[in-house]
């Protein structure tokens, strides 16, 4: 189990696999793995294990 | 007659307190992008007497612009950094404006903005403001970020809220209505979420680092 935005769910994979199941657009987030900035760049070098907490950030336009 | 500087600090000081005004007088913060957040975040900055204010804007004053940026008939097609550095300095001509007419990207963040304590997203397109966030988040952990993400429409303006989603990232906005949504973007509704952004601004320079 992972914890994202503080809800629970079952997911093994790279962060861009993550981003794509829940549907964001990796673009417009900003992501903290375990409290760690990840750089866009490692969005598919990045692996997300058991016990793993996620804050996804989505920017929509407008301002 | 325009009060001398020595009178716009000590009415400041009586307004806020002398140690908090301290604070604030010598904070250094960014503003980047000055449409319908930033230049309304600008001026509620300069208004509370902000140390140096650094805005940043790479587009002009368009017509479209005057039904929620705070701008004049007069300054359409100025710059919108010169436009608000005028505006400003009517305000208090004593404010410290660094302005820069620049379009910034991941390449010349890390250079333009070092300087500054606290950095505000003020961008209207999503993926320069996701740029703009990540690039102070990676490259300046101390840094604190206060960003704008969901103010457009005339929904409820009582969606607008301030979270603290990441360590030095402060959000504010409903988080999902998006102007590409065809609703619109009306002042009243952007000035909310300018105010919450300003508001966690002047916040963080005060040490208090919870929303």
């Amino acid at each position: 189990m992972i914890t994202v935005n503080g809800e629970k769910l079952e997911f093994s994979g790279n962060i861009s696999g993550l981003l794509e199941i829940l549907e964001y657009n990796g673009k417009r987030v900003a992501v903290e793995l375990n409290e760690n900035i990840v750089p866009k760049t490692e969005y598919d070098n990045t692996i997300v294990s058991d016990g793993d907490k996620l804050e996804i950030v989505r920017f929509v336009g407008g301002g | 007659m325009i009060p001398s500087e020595r009178e716009f600090y000590n009415a400041l000081k009586e307004r806020h307190g002398e140690e908090l005004q301290k604070k604030i007088t010598s904070a250094k913060v960014a503003v980047c992008g000055l449409g319908g957040l930033g230049s309304n975040i600008a001026i509620a900055l300069v208004r509370a007497g902000i140390g140096r204010l650094h805005i940043i804007d790479f587009d002009r004053v368009d017509v479209s612009n005057l039904n929620r940026q705070q701008y004049t008939a007069v300054q359409v097609g100025n710059y919108k950094t010169v436009a608000m550095t005028e505006n400003l300095k009517a305000i208090n001509p004593y404010c410290e404006i660094v302005s820069e007419t620049v379009r910034l990207d991941g390449n010349n963040i890390p250079e333009l903005l070092g300087d500054d304590d606290i950095i505000c997203e003020a961008f209207d397109n999503p993926e320069a403001k996701a740029v703009l966030v990540n690039t102070i988040l990676e490259k300046f952990p101390e840094k604190y970020v206060v960003s704008g993400s969901g103010m457009s429409g005339l929904g409820t303006a009582n969606t607008i809220i301030t979270k603290q989603v990441m360590k030095k990232l402060y959000l504010c906005g409903d988080g999902v209505s998006d102007v590409a949504d065809g609703t619109g973007l009306f002042l009243s509704r952007v000035m909310v979420c300018a105010g919450h952004q300003a508001n966690m601004i002047l916040r963080i320079i005060a040490g208090e680092l919870n929303v």
